[in-house]
C-alpha cells in the first residue's frame, strides 16, 4: 500500500486496548491524548510507527498506542532508537523519556544522539521530579528543593535541558505545556514533521509529587505575561496588552516595553528557527521566570543529513565503487591475503 | 646476490619436526611485522603454524625499556600442531632489555641470536644489566649468535640517500632475512610485501629489501652457522589455506552468518582491546551492506544492537570483560524481550581493567549469571582462531532460531593467535534462514505464542501491517504479552524462558571425544585451551596413558551427552585460565568431583604443565590403588 492509498486514520485508530494508568489528574493524561490526536497528521501507516520508551510514568506511553511499542530500560531509549533507525530507516520512531530517564541516567545517549542527528523524536516530559520512584529529586529539580531524598533541599544546579541538547547540536529543539493542548498538538506535528533528530520538552504536571512545579507561569491567568510563545520570522512579543518585548543587546536579551523610551517593534529580536547558529538557541533556553518570559514553540529547526541517510549513503557509495571492479565475491572475501592449497 | 633457490649453502642442514622460534625487540623495532612475515612465507611454505603476539599494554614505553619489549613467537612443523609452543627454541632478541623479559622462556641449550649493536652501556642500564651479558658467561648454556646488525645494514644501504634513522629502522628485515636463510623459506613473499607497502616510496623500499637480503646472504655467507634446518611440509587436509586470527575469522563468520540467514548484520560497538579488530573489520565491509555504529559506550553499543534485532536485523556487539559488565542490564532486556541477538566477549585478564593484552576465561560465570534473576542466556566459545569462523555461524544459527540473546566467548589469545584456516566452500555451508511472523488482518495477534518445539517467539518485525504490540522489560502476561503481576505467570514465564535454553541443546552437535571413551582420566577444557590440552593429551597418549580428551563449545545448554561422558572416567581434570568457572557449573550439575587446574598468569597454559598435572593425578591414582 503506498501512502496515498492509506485509509485516513483518525484518533481512535492509535488508541490501544490497554487500561491508561497514570495517577488521576496527570499531566501525562493530555500529553497521551495530543500524541494520538496528532498521529494521523503525517499519513504514515500505524504499523510504520514505533513509540519507544525508557523507565519512568512517561515510559507507560507507548503501551497505550496502537503502533509498535516498546518499553525499554532506564536512560536507554535513545540507544535503541538509535538501532532500529539505522536497521530500518523505513520507521517513524518516536521516543518518550522523562527529565531523570534523558537527563540523569540517560544523559550520554541524549547527547550523542543529538549529535548524531538520528532521525528519532524525543518527547521529554519534564516534571522536575522523580515521579515513579515516588518522589526524588530529578536533575532539573530547582536547587533547594526538598524532595524525601533531599530533606534540606538539593544543593545541585538544575540541567536546563534546551541548552543541553542545542550544545549537542539537535536539529529541531521546541518547548510546550501539558495543558496548553492546541499548542501541544502544533509542537508535536512540527516535530514528527522534522527529518532528523528533534527534541520536544513538555513541562508537565507531577500532581502527587510536584504539583505547580510551573504554575507560576503556565497558569491561565498569568501565562500571556510570563511566557512568551516564539514564531518564526516574527518579532518577540508577549503580554496580555501585546506590549511587551525582548531586544537583544549584543548577546545578553532585555525585556523592553513597546511604546516606552522610543522602543518601536522594529527593535526586538526576531525569531529565527533556522538560525545555523546555535548560539541565540542557547540565549533563548536560558530566559527563564520571574526575570524573563519562558520561551515555549521552535527554537531551532535546521536542516542536517540524518543518521541513516548517511550511513546508507556510505554504504550505496562502496557499493557502487565496490561494483565498478566487479562483482562481490564472498568466496575471494574468505580467501583474502595469502593462501596456499594442499592437495 | 644469492637467492633461496640457487642451492649454494653451506654446511649441514638439520632435520627437526618443531619448531618455536620468538622474535623480540623494543615496540619501536617491528617485531610483530617480522613475526607476521615469517608466519605468512612458513604457512605458504605448507608447515602447520601458530602464533602468538605478545605485545605491551603501553602505547609507548621509553624505547630499550623492559616494559616496552614487544614479542611474537611462531611455532611451526611438519606434523599437526595445536598450540604458539610453551618454551622458544630460538630468541631473536634485538635489544638488551628484549633479552631480559625473554631469555628465561628458552629452551635449555637453546639459540640467541642478537643486535650486538644495541647492547651499549645506555641500553644495558635500562634493561637492569649491571654487566654486558653478551661478554660475561651468563649466557653459557645457550648456543650464542652475534650479529651487528644496524652495522649491517648501514653498510647495506648506502647510496640510497637515506637518513641514519630510517637505515636502522630496516634492521628488523635483516633479522627475518638470517631466519629466512636459517629455515630454508624463501624471501619472494616478503618482497612481494615490501614491494606493495612502500610503493612510491621506493628509497624506502629498497633499503628494506636490501636489509632482508643482506641478513639472508650473512647466514649463508658467515661461518657462525653451523647448520641450518628443515621443517619439512606438513600433511593438512587438501584444500586452500590461509593463516587467520580468532578476530578475523570472527568477523568473517558474523559476515557469512548474514549471508546465510539471509538478512542485514547491524553492528554497533564501542572500542575496547582486544575485541576492537571485529568493528574494524566489519566497519570495512561497506560495500557488503554491513552497517555498523562505533557507540558512545557500551551500553549504547548494546543498546543500538537491541533496537536493531527488534527492527529485524542481525543486531550484535563486541567487547570484553569491563564492556560486558556494563552490558548486563540490556541483556536482561534481551532475554525479557526474547529477541536474537549476539554478544562477543573476547576476554582478557581482569578484574577491572586487568592487563587488557593478555588472555584469560574469567567471564564464564559472568555470562551465565551476570544479570538480576534468573535470565538465561546460550554461551558458546570456539576453540581456536580458525574455529571462530564457524562459531560465529553457530552463534547466529542458536539466536535465530531460539530467538534468544548467545554471548560468544571467545579471548585474546584466540583473538590474535593465528593458524592456517582450510577455507570453507560457501555452497556447502547450509542456511540459517528464519522468517519474519507474517502480516495479518485479524485481531488480536500474540507476539509470546511459541513454537512448540523450540520455544521461540514469533519475530513480529515493525512495519508489519496487523502486528501492532508493545513489548518491553516488564514481566508480560504468556502468550498476549501484555504487562501482568499475576504471580503464577511470573512463574510460569521464569520457566518457559529457562527450558527454551535448555532445548538448545536439542539443537547442537554430539561432543568430539578424542581417544577412548572410557580410561582413568578424561581432561575436560573449553575455549582456547584446547590446544595445550589436546598436545598434552597427545604427549600421555603416546606414553601408553589412559587420558582422553572432550572440549566443549556449547557451554549453556551443556551438551546431553556429557553427562555419560564424564562417568566413564575414574578421573576428570579441567584446565581453565581462571579459579574454576566451568568445573563449578560441572560439579554442581553432574555431582562428578571434577579436580581443577587453573593458572590466570595472563597467557595460555604450557603442554608441559598440562601434561605434568595429568601424570601427577594418575600417580595419585596409582598411589592410592596400592
Amino acid at each position: 500500500m503506498t501512502q496515498s492509498e492509506l485509509p485516513v486514520l483518525t484518533k481512535k485508530d492509535f488508541e490501544s486496548d490497554q487500561d491508561v494508568r497514570w495517577c488521576p489528574g496527570c499531566g501525562d493524561y493530555s500529553i497521551l491524548a495530543q500524541t494520538q490526536k496528532t498521529m494521523p497528521d503525517f499519513g504514515v501507516a500505524k504499523e510504520k510507527i514505533v513509540f519507544i520508551s525508557g523507565i519512568g510514568c512517561s515510559g507507560r506511553l507507548p503501551y497505550y498506542m496502537n503502533t509498535y511499542g516498546f518499553h525499554t530500560i532506564h536512560g536507554r531509549a535513545a540507544t535503541i532508537a538509535t538501532g532500529l533507525k539505522a536497521a530500518r530507516p523505513d520507521l517513524m520512531v518516536w521516543v518518550i523519556t522523562g527529565d531523570g530517564d534523558a537527563l540523569s541516567i540517560g544523559g550520554n545517549h541524549l547527547i550523542h544522539a543529538m549529535r548524531r542527528n538520528v532521525d528519532m523524536k524525543m518527547i521529554m516530559f519534564n516534571n522536575r521530579i522523580y515521579g515513579l520512584t515516588k518522589g526524588q529529586a530529578s536533575p532539573t529539580s530547582p536547587i533547594g528543593k526538598k524532595t524525601k531524598s533531599t530533606p534540606l533541599g538539593t544543593i545541585e544546579t538544575p540541567i536546563i535541558p534546551l541548552n543541553l541538547v542545542a550544545a549537542a547540536e539537535a536539529s529541531f529543539i521546541a518547548r510546550s505545556v501539558d495543558t496548553h493542548s492546541e499548542h501541544l498538538q502544533e509542537m508535536m506535528h512540527r516535530a514528527g514533521e522534522h527529518s532528523g533528530a528533534a527534541f520536544l520538552e513538555v513541562l508537565q504536571n507531577c500532581n502527587i509529587f510536584n504539583d505547580g512545579a510551573w504554575r507560576d507561569f503556565t497558569d491561565k491567568s498569568v501565562k500571556e505575561d510570563r511566557m512568551l510563545v516564539l514564531k518564526h520570522g516574527e518579532p518577540m512579543i508577549f503580554g496580555a496588552e501585546k506590549n511587551k518585548g525582548i531586544r537583544l543587546n549584543g548577546l545578553q536579551p532585555e525585556v523592553v516595553t513597546i511604546g516606552e523610551d522610543g522602543i518601536t517593534v522594529a527593535d526586538l529580536w526576531v525569531h529565527d528557527e533556522t538560525d545555523p547558529d546555535a548560539t541565540r538557541t542557547q540565549i533563548l533556553s536560558r530566559m527563564w521566570w520571574p526575570d524573563f518570559p519562558v520561551p515555549v514553540g521552535v527554537f531551532r529547526r535546521v536542516p542536517r543529513p540524518t543518521h541513516d541517510q548517511l550511513l546508507i549513503a556510505q554504504i550505496d557509495g562502496a557499493k557502487a565503487a565496490r561494483a565498478a571492479k566487479g562483482p562481490v565475491d564472498l568466496q575471494k572475501l574468505l580467501a583474502s591475503g595469502e593462501t596456499w592449497t594442499v592437495e | 646476490m644469492t637467492t633461496p633457490d640457487s642451492g649454494a649453502q653451506h654446511g649441514t642442514v638439520t632435520e627437526l619436526d618443531r619448531v618455536t622460534i620468538r622474535f623480540a625487540g623494543d615496540s619501536g623495532d617491528g617485531m610483530q611485522l617480522t613475526g607476521s612475515q615469517f608466519t605468512a612465507t612458513t604457512a605458504l611454505f605448507g608447515n602447520d603454524v601458530s602464533t602468538l603476539p605478545d605485545y605491551p599494554a603501553e602505547i609507548r614505553a621509553p624505547a630499550g625499556s623492559l616494559p616496552g619489549v614487544s614479542g611474537f613467537q611462531i611455532s611451526f612443523s611438519s606434523g599437526d600442531i595445536h598450540t604458539p609452543g610453551d618454551r622458544p627454541d630460538v630468541l631473536v632478541a634485538m635489544n638488551p632489555a628484549a633479552l631480559k623479559v625473554n631469555l628465561g622462556d628458552l629452551v635449555p641449550g637453546g639459540a640467541i641470536i642478537v643486535n650486538t649493536d644495541a647492547f651499549n652501556d645506555i641500553n644495558l642500564r635500562k634493561a637492569g644489566f649491571t654487566e654486558d651479558p653478551l661478554k660475561n658467561q651468563s649466557l653459557q648454556g645457550y648456543n650464542l649468535y652475534e650479529i651487528p646488525m644496524s652495522t649491517m645494514v648501514a653498510g647495506a644501504c648506502e647510496g640510497l640517500g637515506l637518513t641514519s634513522k630510517q637505515v636502522e629502522l630496516t634492521k628488523n628485515f635483516f633479522a627475518l632475512g638470517v631466519m629466512f636463510w636459517l629455515y630454508e623459506r624463501s624471501m619472494a613473499g616478503t618482497e612481494k610485501w615490501i614491494a606493495e607497502k612502500f610503493a612510491g616510496k621506493e628509497a624506502i623500499a629498497e633499503a628494506n629489501r636490501r636489509a632482508l637480503h643482506a641478513g639472508y646472504a650473512f647466514g649463508e655467507t658467515t661461518e657462525i652457522f653451523h647448520t641450518h634446518y628443515r621443517v619439512a611440509a606438513a600433511h593438512l587436509p587438501p584444500g586452500t589455506y590461509r593463516n587467520i586470527t580468532g578476530n578475523e575469522a570472527t568477523a568473517l563468520g558474523f559476515v557469512m552468518a548474514s549471508k546465510l540467514a539471509e538478512r542485514d548484520l547491524f553492528l554497533a560497538s564501542y572500542p575496547i582491546t582486544p575485541a576492537s579488530d571485529i568493528l574494524h573489520q566489519l566497519s570495512s565491509y561497506k560495500h557488503l551492506g554491513i552497517k555498523t555504529v562505533q557507540s558512545e559506550d557500551e551500553i549504547a553499543a548494546i543498546g543500538a544492537a537491541v533496537g536493531a534485532a527488534y527492527g529485524g536485523a542481525m543486531g550484535m556487539t563486541t567487547t570484553s570483560g569491563p564492556g560486558m559488565a556494563l552490558k548486563a542490564e540490556m541483556l536482561g532486556l534481551a532475554v525479557m524481550v526474547e529477541l536474537p541477538l549476539v554478544v562477543v566477549d573476547v576476554q582478557r585478564a581482569g578484574p577491572s581493567t586487568g592487563m587488557p593484552t593478555k588472555t584469560e576465561q574469567g567471564d564464564l560465570l559472568m555470562s551465565m549469571f551476570g544479570r538480576n534473576s534468573d535470565s538465561p542466556i546460550p554461551v558458546i566459545a570456539p576453540a581456536t582462531p580458525a574455529e571462530c569462523f564457524t562459531m560465529a555461524i553457530e552463534a547466529w544459527r542458536i539466536a535465530l532460531h531460539h530467538m534468544t540473546p548467545v554471548v560468544f566467548l571467545s579471548d585474546a589469545f584466540l583473538a590474535t593467535g593465528a593458524e592456517p584456516w582450510r577455507i570453507p566452500n560457501i555452497a556447502d555451508l547450509p542456511s540459517i534462514k528464519v522468517e519474519n511472523a507474517p502480516a495479518s488482518d485479524k485481531p488480536g495477534f500474540r507476539p509470546y505464542q511459541r513454537d512448540p518445539e523450540t520455544l521461540a517467539r514469533p519475530w513480529a518485525v515493525p512495519g508489519t501491517p496487523g502486528l501492532e504490540h508493545r513489548i518491553g522489560g516488564l514481566e508480560k502476561l504468556d502468550e498476549l504479552g501484555t504487562v501482568s503481576y499475576d504471580p503464577d505467570n511470573h512463574h510460569r514465564m521464569n520457566l518457559l524462558r529457562a527450558e527454551k535454553v535448555a532445548r538448545v541443546a536439542r539443537d547442537i552437535p554430539a561432543t568430539e571425544l578424542f581417544g577412548d571413551p572410557t580410561g582413568d582420566l578424561l581432561i575436560l577444557g573449553w575455549g582456547s585451551t584446547y590446544g595445550s590440552i589436546r598436545s598434552a593429551v597427545e604427549r600421555l597418549r603416546a606414553r601408553g596413558k589412559r587420558v582422553s580428551h572432550a572440549h566443549l563449545r556449547y557451554l549453556n545448554p551443556l551438551p546431553t551427552d556429557l553427562e555419560a561422558m564424564l562417568k566413564n572416567f575414574k578421573h576428570v581434570l579441567m584446565p581453565e585460565l581462571n579459579a574454576g568457572q566451568l568445573r563449578m557449573l560441572i560439579r554442581a550439575k553432574y555431582l562428578v568431583d571434577a579436580v581443577g587446574f587453573n593458572l590466570v598468569r595472563g597467557k595460555p597454559f604450557q603442554i608441559g604443565e598440562i601434561e605434568a598435572k595429568a601424570e601427577s593425578l594418575l600417580g595419585e591414582s596409582v598411589e592410592a590403588a596400592k
